[in-house]
């Protein structure tokens, strides 16, 4: 066991796999030595970096999307059921 | 400082505040009815549930004793809200079930050695801001609405609501791992339905 281990942590990260960690990665869920292989993997492929970046920007670009505020009469709807508690 | 925000919210709610009660019915209807849209087939129905929602919060607002976040329990009233309509239609949402499609199929670009064949397509971004194109931004909730229910919603609720992983897992009864795997597949997903607006622009 601990052989296998040792081997797999020498075993240098390929895409394919770094594409299967990016979540892991951004959620902070990697162990340490994934995180060194994850980062390692990172500092020397490019096409790795840029799908990482890609997929920072989907996230953020999701975290700013302008959801469409309710529509009015739904609006007065609720505002009027939020008088109606307080005075009732 | 959420729960602080929350706190003085609250105090502003319970006290009657008409201001912040539409403050927090703008900000949060919206992401209540794309949530409650995975639940159930027809736009009218997940406004129903929304409608729902909105009076169980009212009702329970004295009750609520902040052991979660205020945005967590109305997202909890809407899931159990939505649980119900769901049911009332007989559908069936398989929100635990990993059985939905792998990432990889959409990321053909590797080689036998698992390295990319070519440089993956990238993605344009804002040059202003650490954001996707305006162009592309335009494009992100069709990409979203076109995901499998459980993606979707975990997806929508994790980076648009912008609950936190805990919430999540709690709110569809996810382990930790199924939670990070169906929110993976979806980002995944969601950037490779973006990449023909790049290829074929050019």
């Amino acid at each position: 066991m601990p052989l296998f281990r040792r081997h797999r942590h020498v075993d240098p990260l390929v895409c394919r796999e770094f594409v299967q960690l990016v979540s892991d990665y951004l959620e902070g869920a990697l162990p340490e030595d994934q995180r060194l292989r994850f980062e390692a993997h990172l500092a020397e492929c490019d096409g790795c970096e840029g799908y990482l970046e890609d997929m920072r920007r989907v996230v953020d670009s999701l975290h700013a999307v302008p959801l469409a505020p309710p529509e009015p009469a739904t609006r007065e709807a609720l505002l009027r059921a939020f008088r109606d508690l307080r005075g009732g | 400082m959420a729960v602080d925000d929350d706190e003085d919210l609250l105090i502003r709610l319970r006290a009657g505040d008409e201001e912040a009660f539409e403050e927090f019915v703008v900000h949060h209807d919206s992401a209540l009815r794309r949530v409650a849209r995975t639940f159930v087939r027809t736009p009218s129905a997940a406004d129903e549930v929304v409608q729902e929602t909105w009076l169980a919060v009212l009702r329970g607002l004295s009750g609520f004793e902040a052991r979660s976040s205020l945005r967590t329990w109305v997202f909890r009233i809407l899931m159990n809200r939505a649980r119900t309509a769901a049911t009332r239609e007989a559908r069936q949402v398989p929100f635990s079930t990993l059985d939905e499609d792998d990432p990889s199929v959409f990321e053909p670009g590797f080689g036998r050695d698992g390295r990319w064949i070519s440089a993956p397509a990238r993605l344009d971004g804002d040059p202003e801001r650490q954001l996707l194109s305006r162009e592309l931004r335009q494009h992100l909730l069709d990409a979203v609405d076109n995901l499998p229910p459980g993606q979707r919603v975990v997806i929508t609720l994790r980076d648009i609501v912008g609950l936190d992983a805990d919430d999540v897992c709690e709110l569809l009864d996810l382990t930790d791992v199924n939670q990070r795997v169906l929110l993976h597949r979806a980002r995944a997903r969601v950037r490779a339905e973006l990449v023909p607006w790049v290829e074929n622009r050019q």
